[in-house]
């Protein structure tokens, strides 16, 4: 158990440096999506809810584990939905690319 | 189907979560990333039906028909101006989940006589960080949505309290991992965390709600973090961890660009601490109102014009007329860039969407530090609904409250047109120094009815 304990830091702390590494090129232009998408991701954790509902260990378990399916599943649902909402209004300029490539280049480049 | 199989299965979703983060690291490769993000996670469902643990399905399908049902509506039908609510609402449902979770699979444990010390650790944190989102979420979904008061509600002794509650919680925790079966411990955490919930956001204002809102995301990440140490699932702790940074990183930035501390944001209502420096900075001189027809003339002829959107302009839902009145001048010749501050909208990035969502492409879309620079080219700014963002005394007046917030350097500009509901003040109650500069012209009045006549005149100018 103690080993098992120590690998989930280890896990823990690389996802940790990957996800400053990854999450800092963001641009601010897509924060309000990123929230929705981590949101959505964090639907994952229906994976725990799905045992609980699911392991038929009393009427408690199973009543927990049920809500807890239902809210899951509703952020994965609607947390993927409205992302890709969002996502496919963020569109380019079409006549003018040439003109406006540096601007949006260098936008898109510094997460300030 | 294997554990091995299973595990393999999670370790792919995990990669598809990452390399969907990385491409929202760019406008035009995001929208496929997330699609990979929702192949990931039907993956990792999938798998988990098969764990060994799951002998019944029918209460799933329920739960899962139930929340399919919600979600739905909440990805479609939810306006882009709800956005900051819809997120709080949806930490809420997501810390609700791991709470339950966390509560039931102690009672598993606790039936079974399985508890040991790490995993009563983790469920601990577990119901500690979901109980403070659930309720702390509802009460900023509150307050954003307005079914609450959205100014700071304060009363004596309120952060001893919190700090009391916040310390009653760790020593329950403590007591748990001592005694891992006393149930009832468990359930006042539960009760205690539910609790520091509400009195935790009570006294935040509406406007400081982007910190909030992204604190929240970081502690239901947290929460999901527990709960893959509690039940052995590494995916758990991958997207927590994610979530959690994303949450934290936001808030961080958030902070800043609001020139506040996050200890601040989080302990000091603004009123309050705001009310007795306020004054000290008052601007000298007159406004110098304008018309409508004098500054489209202005408008029609300029070269470069730039844009900057406050909250003010998503309230009057003034978004679609203001890239009319853009389209209008690009007709003629002159080019318009919006300058998004950081906390322009009322979460991290919302202007971006609101304007998205009119039909602005987004690579006219500049953040702060990039167009900052550009404003001694502009012929034009035109402030619509935001003040203290661009007010100048946030470099130039130490005394001033805002002193050393970020600000978009508007007066660079040739000339500035403010369009301002009235005369009053911005939300920290300061005077803005830009609005009596000889070069300011002001058009009172409602932004989108005044969007709409510079349109009008724009058109015939």
């Amino acid at each position: 158990m103690a080993t098992m304990t120590t690998i989930q830091l280890f896990v823990f702390m690389l996802a940790g440096f990957v996800g400053v590494q990854t999450i800092n090129r963001i641009p601010p232009l897509l924060h309000t999506p990123l929230m929705a998408a981590t949101n959505a991701i964090s639907g994952i954790s229906l994976v725990a809810s799905l045992v609980l509902a699911g392991n038929g260990e009393g009427v408690v378990a199973t009543v927990l584990g049920t809500i807890a399916v239902a809210c899951a599943t509703a952020n994965i649902v609607g947390g993927f939905l409205i992302t890709d909402r969002m996502l496919s209004m963020f569109k380019r300029t079409q006549t003018a690319v040439a003109e406006t490539s540096e601007g949006s280049a260098s936008s898109a480049g510094s997460p300030s | 189907m294997s554990e091995i199989l299973i595990q393999l299965a999670y370790l792919f979703a995990a990669f598809l979560f990452i390399t969907a983060l990385r491409a929202l690291g760019r406008p035009d490769s995001a929208r496929r990333g997330m699609q990979l993000a929702a192949f990931g996670m039907a993956i990792a469902i999938m798998a988990t039906l098969f764990q060994a643990r799951i002998i019944s399905y029918e209460w799933i399908v329920v739960g899962a028909a139930v929340g399919a049902i919600a979600g739905y509506p909440l990805g479609l039908w939810v306006p882009m101006t709800a956005m900051p609510q819809r997120i709080a609402l949806s930490h809420a449902f997501g810390a609700l989940a791991a709470t339950l979770v966390g509560i039931g699979e102690y009672i598993i444990g606790l039936s079974g006589g399985t508890l040991v010390r790490p995993t009563v650790a983790a469920l601990g944190l577990e119901v500690l960080f979901g109980g403070v989102t659930v309720t702390g979420s509802l009460m900023a979904f509150g307050k954003l949505q307005e079914l609450l008061p959205g100014h700071p509600l304060i009363f004596r002794g309120q952060n001893a309290i919190n700090a009391l509650l916040f310390a009653a919680c760790c020593c329950c925790m403590v007591w748990l991992i001592a005694f891992p079966t006393h149930a009832v411990v468990f359930g006042a955490m539960v009760t205690l965390a539910v609790l520091l919930g509400i009195l935790f956001v009570l006294p935040i204002g509406g406007a400081d709600m982007p910190v909030v809102v992204s604190l929240l995301n970081s502690y239901a990440g947290l929460a999901a973090v527990a709960t893959g140490f509690a039940i052995d699932n590494n995916i758990l702790i991958i997207v927590g961890a994610l979530d959690g940074l994303s949450g934290l990183i936001l808030a961080i930035a958030m902070s800043k660009a609001m020139n506040r501390s996050f200890s601040n944001v989080l302990f000091g209502a603004f009123g309050s601490t705001d009310a007795a420096t306020g004054v000290t900075a008052s601007a000298a001189g007159e406004m110098s109102p304008t018309t409508a027809e004098d500054a489209a003339l202005r408008l029609a002829y300029a070269q470069h014009v730039i844009v900057v959107p406050g909250y003010g302009l998503a309230v009057s839902q003034a978004q679609h007329q203001m890239r009319e009145l853009a389209d209008l001048i690009e007709k003629r010749g002159g080019d318009v860039r919006y300058a998004i501050h950081p906390v322009a909208g009322r979460m991290p990035g919302h202007m971006n969407v609101l304007l998205a969502e009119a039909g602005v492409s987004y690579d006219k879309l500049i953040d702060m530090d990039e167009i900052n620079e550009r404003f001694v080219e502009a012929d034009v700014a035109i402030v619509v609904g935001a003040n203290d963002v661009v007010n100048p005394a946030a470099r130039t007046n130490p005394a001033s409250p805002i002193f050393g917030m970020p600000i978009l350097k508007v007066e660079d500009a040739k000339s500035v047109l403010v369009l301002k509901r009235g005369k009053g003040k911005g939300f920290s109650g300061v005077e803005n120094d830009l609005f009596v500069d000889p070069k300011t012209s002001m058009l009172f009045g409602d932004a989108r009815q005044s969007l709409l006549d510079l349109a009008l005149q724009v058109k015939v100018a």
